[in-house]
């Protein structure tokens, strides 16, 4: 009767093994709880960004110089102390090393799952409480990963947009004309759609990982726990619609191009 | 006043060993009480297997009363059937209609390799008890009441980890396979108490760890809990989360000194 188990990581010992020490936090990722510390942890600062991108994008509906003016203030962010873009990069290699971090939890914990069920259920599933957004994460995700890399081909480096990265004269102020890049983008139907399609799936992305922050940090008090599923929704739906007014706005004819 | 249901189709995983692929067997079932519980729906269908000199099927089953946590069948796509918080010998035919098709799995995780048909063996959840799952003070015989003081709300939720009967039925309903749900139980029921202090963050890093050998991760579907034939809340992984991480501290702490 007794089968031999196939463990990943040797024989267990009990208690009062001695643990290796590796530094402390190879040590927490090694496990798959410590993986999701990293998930929960890159998670909020991504969260951070995103929230901030649209609040700050929100200057559009200020006018052209508004934004352009709040673009040129982010590469000159503690300028003169750091050269400009300095701090700028900073921000940008952090948050490009919590995505690395994201992706690579997410496919070595998905890599686990799969190998926890070698063998699917040979009937149908009937799920009671996963829903939509927690059974497509893997699939939000990717799709909106690929946006990502598409919005920065667009709007950050102009390989798909010929307006991105012009410059214009305000007063003795060189300024990119980030409004024009925005508004010529959105005017073509097929970016912009395809815009509001991943950001509705990033706001399903944030719905679960927002409510699942708690869960993975161990942040669980009868007193807020109430307000864990308000705090998801009301996030990613600040951020969707925030967003999506960009594209909308563009499109319905309330933004136009900026003639300076 | 009994009814009878009458042209169920049972869909049984027949499976003959570890190593063999397995497959579905329909068998026509007819005139079955609905006072019978499932399993003994499943005892009549083997006698009539028997008396007709076919294999019974073979599935787990002890107390049949819910407490030990020995049924374990996947029932049209949901671990223990679909009436919440029992288990499957708990489940009875009065749930299902005359001319269903019911549809029987064993427990699917690489950790709980099919026996035979339904069974599985499930003694990686012995490993994740022997790494932790105890106390190793001396206890001698029963104290007496109240000598160790627990505030009621801490007895109170200490006991509703301690309801966890180890059948697994959180790991089948997972879509990862995870057994964060027993595993939490398992350390908030020892964790939350008095008793259980003296190695409260050397149980919850080793049973974590031994977990994370046999099991698939947590992605907070929530499927465990509403699987669980004892409703344990999957508040219980936040606790287990939270004292791992400090335990990752403290004991490193506690390494360096010795």
């Amino acid at each position: 009767m007794a089968q031999v188990i196939a463990s990943r990581r040797g024989p267990v010992t009990g208690t009062a093994k001695a643990k290796s020490r590796r530094p402390f936090l190879l040590d927490l990722y090694s496990t798959a709880v410590g993986k999701k510390y990293v998930m929960a942890i890159s998670g909020i600062a991504m969260m951070g960004f995103v929230l901030f991108h649209m609040i700050g994008n929100l200057k559009m509906f200020l006018g052209a110089s508004d934004l352009n003016h709040y673009a040129h203030f982010l590469e000159k962010l503690l300028y003169p102390l750091a050269p400009e873009k300095t701090v700028l990069w900073i921000l940008r290699a952090g948050l490009i090393g919590m995505l690395i971090l994201h992706l690579h939890a997410a496919y070595s914990l998905t890599v686990m799952n799969r190998t926890a069920r070698p063998v699917k259920y040979q009937s149908a599933r009937d799920y009671q409480i996963a829903n939509f957004a927690s059974r497509t994460m893997r699939w939000s995700g990717i799709i909106v990963l690929a946006f990502i890399v598409w919005h920065l081909l667009d709007l950050t480096f102009g390989v798909v947009n010929s307006q991105t990265n012009t410059f214009y004269m305000e007063g003795d102020e060189r300024l990119k004309d980030v409004y024009n890049a925005v508004v010529h983008s959105f005017e073509r139907p097929v970016v912009a759609v395809f815009y509001i399609v991943a950001n509705v799936l990033l706001g399903i992305h944030l719905f679960h990982g927002a409510w699942s922050i708690f869960q993975s940090l161990g942040w669980n008090n009868p007193r807020f726990n109430k307000w864990r599923n308000a705090f998801a929704t009301g996030f990613a739906a600040i951020v969707v619609v925030g967003n999506v007014t960009f594209p909308v706005a563009v499109m319905a004819g309330i933004l136009e191009k900026a003639t300076y | 006043m009994s009814n009878h249901l009458t042209n169920l189709t049972l869909r049984v995983w027949r499976q003959k060993g570890p190593n063999d692929s397995g497959h579905f067997e329909d068998h026509a079932i007819e005139q079955i009480s609905d006072e019978a519980s499932f399993l003994e729906m499943l005892d009549i269908l083997n006698e009539r297997l028997i008396a007709q000199g076919k294999e019974a099927v073979v599935f787990d089953h002890d107390c049949r009363e819910g407490i030990c946590g020995t049924c374990s069948l996947m029932i049209n796509g949901q671990a223990h059937g679909n009436q919440r918080g029992t288990a499957t010998c708990q489940l009875h035919m009065r749930k299902f209609k005359s001319g269903d098709t019911i549809v029987i799995e064993p427990w699917r995780a690489s950790a709980f390799p099919i026996i035979k048909d339904l069974m599985v063996d499930r003694s990686a959840f012995d490993r994740i008890i022997e790494s932790g799952g105890f106390i190793t003070a001396p206890t001698g015989g029963a104290p007496d009441a109240n000598l160790i003081p627990i505030p009621k709300p801490v007895a109170d939720s200490a006991m509703d980890s301690a309801e966890c009967i180890g059948c697994g039925a959180c790991v089948a309903a997972c879509p990862n396979g995870a057994a964060n749900l027993f595993t939490a139980a398992k350390v908030s029921h020892l964790n939350r108490l008095p008793q259980g202090q003296a190695e409260r963050y050397k149980r919850v890093e080793a049973m974590v760890e031994t977990m994370d050998e046999y099991f698939g991760s947590c992605t907070n579907h929530g499927e465990c809990e509403a699987a669980c034939p004892k409703e344990i809340s999957i508040d219980v992984i936040a606790l287990m989360n939270k004292d791992y991480r400090k335990a990752k501290l403290k004991n490193r702490k506690d390494l360096s000194r010795t």
